[in-house]
């Protein structure tokens, strides 16, 4: 949506672009680019621009005529709206629980795959599935056939008759995205876990180090990379959770998984109050510009450490 | 290129034991997708009982039901929304990471992180422009539109993918080439493509499933004629009587092609997600 | 890594292929916009059974005798408030026909954003607007007079009972009940252990859920959203009883799951025997007393929505046809409309899928039928008698500044009542208090009312 542009330092390049040269030659070498650059531009900046503009007006769809300018206005309604704060707090906490549970269970998986046993591919082949549901009828499956007091599986094998969803709203939301998410986090600290250096460990195992030692002091610090190149995704994905708080809870019981996206969409399509809307989405994406510069910064480390491989 | 490098690690008998727990772990993650499918094949009130029944006579009734209800538009819809703009995302994607790789730009990493900051922003913050520009320009429910948005939604990860596979060109090959007086062109064809294509398969297979799986822009902008599968699998929650079967039915149809495309994928799977920076 | 790679382009190669083929075939019939033109029109559903026989019975009726295809989308109740709302207030035109309710029509009919039905109605004399039933044609009339939707099926509210477990326990339902009798039938009946519940209400949040059924209560125990002067009045102490007493007894008595329970999950609940009463639309009816998708057809006994103060309290809604002013098919679309509300709609519903099914409410010539006299005599008089006893002026005990029953007939309403309604799933579930909830939704009404005062 806008331009978050934050190299901490220019990066070994591996191929060192043509400086000078004649201008033709500059166009030649931007032309592949230009088409995707340009159709990015304008299908994702145009829109960001037209929020601005609209988060000052004050407009509700549901009363014709009535849209006028009100400056900043809006962003004062936002901003000491209760309802947001709440929001911003759930977004964190569905995103941070989501990562990190998800990142617990990913990373005990990936050190069993990591093993050689029977079956191994198939089992990969089972742990990566839930990734690949299609996430509205995964939310569907987990509020119905899991989670649903009368018939859903939990009550149904360990009986009772616990509303989990009502009772435990933030954690029936986490669960399912960490169900969905644990392949994913596997799938990059397995990839983390298949590049040590044999060599290398077998040499501790030599020095009479244990599997834990091993593990704590040379495989843990080795993961970190990936283990942040897993939060940071994990999070770009999970910041925008909509399908499963749509489904699942509707943002409830009161607004207690109420996230920003989902409290957006109801500023907008059942309240149809398009300028505070607007001017929330506009804090939301300063928010996310900030959080991004960190995030990018984690990318840029990550490159380096990929290309001097 | 380490995916699924078989270890050098000498069998032990431990490993056995954690193999056990392995396939434990792996039945207990996959089991909801089981019961789904199970669960589709049940008449409603087996599907309802409780304690759950795990014995019962199979039933194609609740597939036919779901095809009675007409989800073929839908499915056909998705299926040209996810494959024209995986096309269009492979066409853009591709010759930009090129020009962010063997032939970079002046300014590439700042073009890299354009495109990557793009998909950090939270779609909703563009959901109202979008609607009424899409509103506008008469292009409300769709199919096109929905090709465009996917595109963009795609584009990054696919630029990222696509650069990492090309930076596996290796440099020499290409210097030969040019030496030996082989046009652009040539070398695209005789050593570039060899070489990338199937990273290209990988992103078009990532880009696919992406697209498939899209709920939040479908729900808001595609009505009747455009409606995706996602779409279809929301309304078809009822009043009648007990909806369970039926809606695991549809679940399963609609989660099959990406199921399928992901376990083709798998081996391709992380380093798409991680956009290239994970091989 | 290399020779998976290979097949699997080989597959993608394929796969692309055989999707290009397919969506080629496809385009013709279901994209590419303009084509399918006049001959077809798309209409939005809500998921209730009677609108879901009209799509049954749609391709080989209405298609066959008109040439008038006719795309459904269905959606439940409140993704279709979304829907029809973003789609009619901003002239999106994805709908010809959309299904919309008594609270939206009055004033969707005032921003001009409908189409007027009276011309084409009055015209068609088979359509006969007299026969339809009073109160719910004033609900979709607008301030010129003019209709601007067709009612579909009208519903007040009522009391169902099973009534094997009532003769079980030896106890009698009265045919007027007050809320006080109805919680002592619910504290005797709630039967934890055999899974049933003494009493079912909606607990899904949602000012057209959960609030349909506790407005009423609201109003019978003399509270209201708004006085005449549009002073608010929601943190009052008759508006804090009612609550109160609506989600204790709930929470004491009530369903599992209650606060994700709507009117879908409470139909499922009650027509599986899971609940001993169940307080909400008489369009439940026709579905609870079809035994192939009721386990209590015939067990049921219906008596009027219980009371306090009032002498009736039942609601007054209609799900209703209407035709954005967008539509560029008005002809085909007012076929359709007309179609599915005549007189011949209810004989076909009856004559295919059984009588009780027929979408009533509407007309007076229903309750006339000979065949749905017999099959609804267990509810139609009470049904008939809850709606014409509904008053949408004067609904409680004091004068009201908008028309109404179970809702504030203002555009704010849905998403102060959505909001309040939120907060009330909340205390059901136990994460907050209705005094609470009460006191935060003062506030919201304040905000509201500014714009009235």
């Amino acid at each position: 949506m806008t331009d978050v542009i934050t190299r901490t330092d220019p990066k070994p390049e591996v191929v060192a672009p043509v400086k000078s040269g004649s201008a033709k030659d500059r166009w030649v070498r931007r032309a592949p680019l230009l088409p995707a650059l340009i159709f990015a531009i304008i299908v994702t900046q145009v829109p960001f621009l037209v929020t601005i503009y609209l988060s000052t007006l004050s407009w509700n769809a549901l009363r014709p005529g009535d849209r006028s300018f009100v400056g900043l206005e809006n962003y004062v309604t936002v901003l000491t709206d209760r309802r947001l704060r709440s929001a911003l707090t759930n977004t964190v906490l569905l995103t941070a629980g989501a990562v990190i549970f998800s990142m617990i269970l990913g990373l005990a998986l990936a050190v069993l795959l990591d093993r050689k046993f029977f079956g191994r591919s198939v089992v990969r082949t089972l742990l990566i599935t839930p990734f690949l549901v299609m996430p509205i009828a995964a939310a569907l499956l987990w509020k119905h056939a899991i989670y649903n007091p009368a018939y859903g599986l939990i009550n149904g094998i360990f009986g009772g008759s616990t509303d989990w969803i009502s009772s435990y709203p933030k954690a029936a939301v986490i669960t399912t995205l960490v169900w969905q998410w644990t392949p994913f986090m596997m799938l990059i600290l397995l990839a983390g876990l298949q590049s040590q250096s044999e060599e290398v460990l077998e040499a501790a195992r030599v020095d009479g180090a244990n599997a834990w030692q091993i593990f704590t002091r040379m495989t843990l610090p080795h993961l970190r990379q990936y283990l942040e190149l897993g939060a940071l995704l994990g999070s770009i994905y999970l910041v925008n959770t909509f399908d499963a708080v749509f489904t699942i809870t509707q943002g409830g019981p009161g607004s207690a998984t109420t996230n920003l996206p989902y409290e957006i969409y109801l500023t907008t399509f059942r309240k149809f109050e398009y300028g505070e809307a607007s001017a929330a989405g506009v804090i939301v994406v300063i928010l996310t510009i900030i959080v991004a510069t960190f995030a990018l910064r984690v990318i840029s480390s990550l490159f380096r450490m990929e290309e001097s491989r | 290129m380490t995916t699924l490098a078989a270890p050098r690690r000498k069998r032990r008998p431990a490993n056995s034991v954690w193999g056990v727990v392995a396939w434990v772990a792996g039945i207990v993650f996959v089991f909801p997708v089981i019961w789904m499918v199970l669960t589709s094949f049940k008449q409603e009130q087996d599907a309802a009982s409780n304690p759950p029944s795990w014995v019962f006579s199979p039933t194609f009734d609740q597939y036919a039901q779901v095809f009675d209800r007409n989800i073929t538009p839908f499915l056909l819809n998705s299926l040209m929304a996810s494959v024209f703009s995986t096309l269009f995302v492979v066409l853009l994607a591709t010759p930009a990471a090129y020009a962010l790789s063997l032939r970079p730009v002046a300014k590439w990493t700042d073009a890299l992180f354009f495109f990557i900051s793009t998909k950090m922003m939270p779609a909703v913050a563009a959901l109202l422009p979008v609607y009424l520009l899409v509103k506008n320009l008469g292009m409300l429910d769709n199919v096109w539109t929905m090709v465009v948005l996917y595109t963009s939604m795609n584009l990054p990860l696919a630029v990222w993918m696509m650069r990492s596979f090309l930076l596996e060109v290796p440099r020499e090959v290409l210097e030969a080439g040019e030496v030996d007086g082989a046009g652009l062109i040539t070398s695209i064809r005789k050593i570039i493509l060899p070489i990338v294509s199937p990273g290209l398969a990988a992103t078009a297979l990532i880009c696919f499933i992406f697209a498939w799986n899209e709920f939040f822009l479908a729900v808001n902008l595609t009505a009747t004629n455009a409606g995706t599968a996602p779409i279809f699998l929301v309304g078809f929650i009822s009043s009648e009587g007990l909806f369970l079967a039926r809606l695991c039915a549809a679940a399963t149809l609609v989660s099959l092609p990406v199921l399928i495309a992901g376990w083709l994928a798998q081996n391709k799977l992380v380093r798409g997600l991680s956009m290239g920076a994970v091989k | 890594m290399q020779k998976p790679g290979k097949k699997l382009s080989f597959l993608i190669a394929g796969a692309t292929v055989g999707a290009l083929v397919l969506s080629g075939c496809s385009g013709a019939g279901s994209s590419g916009s303009g084509d399918s033109a006049d001959n077809t029109i798309t209409a939005l559903m809500v998921g209730n059974p009677q609108m879901e026989d009209i799509q049954k019975l749609t391709a080989d009726n209405f298609t066959k005798q008109t040439g008038i295809t006719v795309k459904f989308t269905i959606l439940p109740e409140n993704e279709l408030r979304d829907k029809v709302t973003q789609d009619v207030a901003n002239q999106g035109g994805q709908y010809d026909v959309a299904t919309v309710g008594a609270y939206e029509v009055p004033i969707w009919a005032k921003n001009g954003w409908l189409h007027e039905l009276s011309t084409q109605a009055n015209a068609d004399s088979a359509y006969d607007t007299a026969d339809l039933i009073k109160p719910m044609v004033q609900s979709v009339t607008g301030d010129d007079g003019k209709m601007y939707a067709a009612p579909f099926y009208g519903e007040s509210s009522f009391l169902m009972y099973n009534k094997e477990m009532f003769e079980a326990k030896g106890l009698t339902m009265p045919e007027k009940p007050t809320w006080a009798q109805v919680a002592e039938f619910a504290q005797k009946l709630d039967d934890k252990k055999k899974g049933v519940a003494g009493i079912c209400l909606r607990g899904l949040p949602g000012w057209g859920e959960l609030f349909a059924p506790l407005t009423t209560v609201v109003n019978t125990y003399g509270g209201t959203w708004f006085e005449k002067d549009w002073t608010p009045k929601v943190d009052s102490p008759e508006f804090k009883e009612a609550t109160n007493f609506y989600v204790n007894l709930v929470k004491q008595y009530g369903e599992s799951g209650a606060p994700q329970a709507g009117f879908t999950e409470c139909l499922n609940t009650f027509g599986q025997g899971k609940a001993a009463m169940w307080y909400d639309a008489t369009s439940a009816a026709g579905t609870l007393e079809d035994p192939n998708a009721s386990k209590v057809a015939g067990k049921v006994g219906y008596a009027y929505a219980p009371v306090n103060k009032t002498e009736y309290s039942g609601w007054l809604w209609t799900w209703a046809f209407a035709m954005p002013k967008t539509t560029k098919k008005a002809d085909a679309a007012w076929k359709f409309i007309s179609w599915a509300t005549s007189k011949d709609y209810e004989q076909l519903v009856g004559k295919n899928l059984g009588w009780p099914r027929v979408p009533s409410g509407k007309r007076t010539s229903t309750y006339a039928i000979p065949e749905y006299k017999e099959s609804a005599k267990a509810f139609a008089d009470v049904t008939l008698g809850s709606i014409e006893h509904a008053n949408p002026q004067n609904p409680g005990v004091q004068p009201r500044p908008a028309l109404g029953v179970q809702f504030v007939g203002i555009p704010e309403f849905a998403d102060l009542g959505t909001k309040v309604s939120q907060e009330v799933s909340a205390a059901i579930a136990g994460s907050t208090t209705v005094d609470k909830a009460l006191a935060d939704g003062q506030k919201l009404a304040e905000d509201v009312a500014k714009k009235y005062k």
